[in-house]
């Protein structure tokens, strides 16, 4: 707990300073959040390589797994189509699109800023992009932040399922710590990540034309 | 994608390679330090879009609700993998 409290702290100081022009401008720079994504995913294969149970983890992967990821999509599909009901909100496959970002925060509003321009004009296009960013940042703390009671409330895999796209990095090392035996999903949740990953471009890409 | 992918592999196999030093420790500790780095630059871009601050609120909500019903579709999603699936595989 005290950890995501710093978390927070790290976050909000980041916001406040950011708006305050307190911070250089080499760290808004978009290619910093991509370096430091990878020398994270670094740090996690380094410390996954150097485990001890690493073997039986490799051992333990199965085709039935790439299910997982399918449940995933499916399940936020189902829920951020439910969004379109709510009032004031988005039209339904503007829900759809922004819920296949799957935490994706910065492929999927990129991709939706691109892709809605025919279809909205680009000042729309770039306010649901933004929307499309917000929603994706919001699951992605969401989960960091609630890990510990999902895994506890949810069981193994929900936490993995809520990650999205971040099972496989940002989520991964607590995903780790709080799930029962974490290392031992390590495998499921970075195919689990993958195979979302594939999907954002391709699901957005379809709700774009419909 | 292949990217990631790639460099994934490469932190695998190097850990793999130094599994008897301290690496494990260090790779643990340097991984949460990098997560606080980012969510400090993430925190500081959005601070520094003073267009998008100001429209926060608006989309904010709309963005809200989408993210709330996605994170508990997905955990159903989960949990509903789990009893059909993986009963076996994911049982301690």
């Amino acid at each position: 707990m005290k950890e995501n409290l710093l978390l927070f702290a790290c976050f909000f100081a980041g916001i406040l300073l950011g708006n305050l022009d307190a911070v250089p401008q080499l760290i808004i720079t978009p290619q910093l959040p991509s370096l430091l994504l990878m020398l994270l995913v670094l740090q996690v294969g380094l410390g996954f390589g150097a485990d001890a149970g690493l073997r039986d983890t490799i051992r333990s992967l199965r085709p039935s797994m790439v299910l997982l990821p399918l449940f995933t999509i499916c399940g936020t599909l189902l829920f951020a189509a439910l969004g379109a009901l709510v009032p004031g909100s988005r039209s339904l496959t503007e829900c759809l699109a922004v819920g296949s970002g799957f935490g994706y925060y910065s492929l999927s509003s990129v991709l939706i800023a691109d892709l809605y321009v025919p279809h909205l004009g680009p000042q729309a296009a770039a306010e649901l992009a933004a929307v499309a960013l917000l929603a994706n940042v919001i699951r992605e703390m969401c989960t960091l932040f609630g890990l510990p009671l999902f895994a506890r409330w949810c069981g193994r895999l929900a936490p993995i399922s809520a990650a999205g796209i971040n099972s496989m990095d940002v989520c991964l090392p607590g995903i780790v710590r709080y799930v029962a035996d974490g290392f031992r999903l390590v495998p499921m949740a970075i195919l689990h990540g993958l195979v979302l990953e594939v999907s954002v471009p391709i699901l957005i890409g379809i709700f774009s034309k419909l | 994608m292949f990217r990631i992918f790639f460099i994934l592999l490469t932190g695998v196999g190097a850990g793999y390679l130094l599994r008897h030093t301290r690496v494990e420790r260090h790779a643990q500790r340097g991984v949460r330090i990098t997560i606080c780095t980012l969510l400090f630059v993430f925190g500081a871009s959005i601070g520094a879009d003073h267009e998008m601050l100001r429209n926060l609120a608006f989309l904010g909500r709309q963005a809200t609700v989408i993210a709330l019903l996605s994170v508990v579709g997905s955990l159903l999603a989960g949990f509903a993998a789990q009893r059909l699936l993986f009963r076996k595989e994911v049982k301690r």
